[in-house]
């Protein structure tokens, strides 16, 4: 398993106040999965939020605002991804994410 | 110490430290670096993603206006990678923790994230491998971009060895410091060997594995009159070679002597000698070595060398630049002549499945007509300061021909207008360099001023043959019954016709086979500037009553081998010592 992820810790380190940690459990429902336009739409609406944002499936876990990492977890339709957000606007990020993934599909088809 | 045969294409020898270009095409092998290099080489990986991020997106703007908005996702994701900070830590972190070059850690870092894709068992993002190749290969050409800046600044003497040059590679070297070239791939006629010679450089190409056995700083001799590359020579052997290069200087210097003499037979025939050049610096070579003008003015330079269009006002400052040097000696501007090139293809979104037989050279300008347009007016505006002609490349039937001519009579036009002067009566000819063209040489001659038989590209076409292609390259040879044939029709209809014909391929600065174009009715020659004095020896030392024999006698023959060795030997009895 490789470790593609920024180093947690660097989180804890910050305000506590404002650290607002956020999951969801989400599915991948468009036919093709997260191949490189989905993972584009991820990572550009990653970063705009501050939070910093990882992604995991069973195996790996990954960094959210990296087109790379998230192209590389290759999730395919049906996979379920955990995604984590920790930050002020944490919340609010999660939520885009999961309506990109299973509301919009990322604009394409269902299977 | 390390001997390698290669092919030889610009003769000289020379001794000294190895410089490296990686190619972009190939594997990028593992070279070590010093611990002091290591923060140039993070500074590298840094400035190709750079740079990288400039040329994505200036490629993406000019999609703007396409049709299709696959290809601009293309670039969009393209471009998130290059972006992707985690992507260029982990290669500027393999450089640090590794000691490696920055080209090896683009293409180890890439091509395992590319491996990683191709392991998915989804076809749909199994394919995306391609993307990420695609990506390296786009930082490994700014990498190598920088690399030929740096070519360009060099402060000490150096070998340079690549896999693969290009033309504008070897053009930007600095004769001062670039003492010799060695590549793995060319051939004689390529054209990184073309400029080489031009610019004087010895070189030898095709040999196949040296980058293999060469690092950077090794000491290096080219001997590009045998075709020999030594890496870390002895001391005899160094020695032997300081010995050689005086001895081929000494020769050099004889051949010079002729410079003054003219270049008439022994039966009293006047025989013009021309130079081939590249950029307007050359100009001063070719009349150096005895050239009488300018017979081939290639104008691609200027599109290569920098990004943006060149202005009209950069055309007419190359092209007055030359045109004075040359007082009112002629010089035969040949327009552009872009298209089959890497360079052209590179900008291009898709290559082009077969370049060579696709959009090129007056078909590319036919098509771009502002481009076109703004060189024609700028060679009309340059033909008030001495004896310019224009040239049109590749023309493949008489409605190409016609078109092109229509456009010149356009410009001229403009310019009236514009009370701007020009020569009205400059002189309009065409390449023949397709068997088309060459097949329809009487109705062609009809409507220019003079012809000039490129020789290069109506050989590979006429026979087929890919020169840069090693596995083919056997077949390539003017000297073939087929070309020969199609030369002596050309010249035969420019004769009828009385208009002036000449050769300024290859063929014309190989020894071998100028007692043949003679024979066959050609009194102008165009051919680079080193290799002028010699031809012109060749030339001083016959009849044209001999070259008639030799041409009678090489078009009843019908293998290429027997034709290429009768010329040899008739080139041999004539000047032993060029042979």
């Amino acid at each position: 398993m490789k470790e593609w992820a920024r180093d947690p810790r660097m989180n804890a380190e910050k305000n506590s106040l404002e650290n607002v940690v956020c999951e969801a459990v989400v599915e991948i429902k468009n036919a093709d999965g997260i191949h490189m336009r989905p993972a584009m739409q991820f990572v550009d609406i990653a970063n705009r939020y501050k939070s910093n944002i990882t992604v995991s499936n069973n195996e790996t876990q990954v960094d959210g605002k990296s087109i790379m990492q998230m192209s590389i977890l290759a999730a395919t339709c049906g996979t379920k991804l955990k995604i984590k957000a920790e930050g002020s606007d944490a919340q609010e990020v999660i939520e885009m994410l999961r309506e990109l993934i299973e509301d919009k599909m990322f604009g394409e088809p269902a299977p | 110490m390390e001997i390698k045969k290669g092919i030889a294409v610009s003769p000289g020898i020379s001794i000294a430290k190895a410089l490296i270009i990686d190619s972009e095409d190939y594997r990028i092998p593992h070279r070590s670096i010093e611990t002091s290099q290591r923060a140039t080489e993070i500074q590298r990986v840094r400035s190709a993603f750079k740079s990288a991020i400039v040329e994505l997106s200036e490629l993406e703007i000019a999609q703007e206006h396409t049709e299709g908005s696959k290809i601009k996702d293309i670039f969009a994701v393209h471009l998130r990678f290059l972006h992707d900070r985690s992507l260029r830590k982990k290669i500027t972190d393999l450089v640090q923790s590794d000691l490696v070059t920055a080209e090896y850690a683009v293409s180890t870092v890439l091509r395992e994230i590319a491996l990683h894709f191709t392991k998915v068992q989804d076809a749909y993002i199994s394919e995306r491998a391609a993307d990420i190749y695609d990506i390296e290969r786009r930082l490994l050409i700014q990498l190598l971009e920088k690399k030929r800046e740096d070519v360009g600044h060099l402060t000490e003497e150096v070998t340079i060895i690549a896999r693969e040059l290009s033309p504008i590679q070897t053009a930007g070297f600095n004769r001062k410091f670039v003492k010799g070239i060695a590549s793995n791939s060319g051939g004689r006629t390529s054209h990184a060997a073309i400029v080489a010679r031009s610019l004087g450089i010895p070189a030898v190409v095709a040999l196949e594995d040296l980058t293999e056995y060469v690092s950077g700083g090794d000491n290096v001799i080219v001997d590009g009159n045998r075709g020999i590359v030594i890496v870390n020579p002895d001391q005899q052997t160094i020695l032997q070679y300081r010995e050689y290069s005086r001895e081929f200087e000494e020769l050099e210097h004889k051949l010079d002597e002729i410079k003054e003499k003219p270049a008439v037979t022994r039966d009293g025939v006047r025989i013009k000698l021309l130079g081939n050049i590249e950029f307007p610096d050359e100009t001063e070579t070719v009349l150096q070595k005895g050239g009488e003008g300018i017979g081939l003015y290639r104008t691609e330079f200027l599109y290569l060398n920098k990004r943006t269009e060149p202005t009209e006002e950069e055309h007419y400052q190359a092209f007055a630049k030359t045109v004075k040097v040359l007082k009112n000696k002629p010089v035969v501007i040949r327009t552009l002549d872009l298209g089959a090139d890497k360079y052209t293809q590179r900008k291009r979104f898709a290559p082009e499945p077969n370049p060579f037989l696709g959009l090129r050279s007056i078909r590319f300008c036919l098509q771009n007509l502002i481009m076109f347009k703004t060189q024609l007016r700028a060679i009309l505006r340059a033909s008030v300061l001495g004896d310019v002609k224009i040239m049109f490349p590749l023309i493949t039937n008489l409605q190409e021909l016609k078109q092109a001519n229509m456009i010149l009579r356009d410009v001229m036009e403009d310019l009236d207008d514009e009370s701007i002067a020009y020569n009205r009566d400059i002189k309009v000819g065409i390449m023949i360099e397709t068997p088309s063209s060459a097949l329809t040489a009487y109705s062609l001659a009809r409507n220019v001023d003079f012809f000039s038989i490129g020789t290069n590209d109506l050989t590979q076409y006429t026979l087929a043959v890919d020169r840069g292609n090693e596995l083919v390259s056997h077949l390539y040879s003017s000297a073939d019954p087929a070309v020969l044939r199609l030369i002596r029709t050309v010249v035969q209809d420019a004769h009828k016709a009385q208009i002036d014909v000449s050769v300024c391929g290859e063929m014309a600065s190989e020894p071998e086979y100028i007692m043949l174009l003679l024979g066959m009715g050609l009194r102008t020659i165009s051919l680079t500037a080193p290799m002028i004095p010699e031809i012109k020896q060749i030339v001083r030392s016959v009849t044209i009553e001999d070259c008639n024999k030799v041409a009678r006698k090489v078009l009843g023959m019908n293998s290429e081998r027997q034709i290429s060795s009768y010329l040899r030997a008739a080139a041999r009895k004539i000047l032993p010592e060029a042979f």
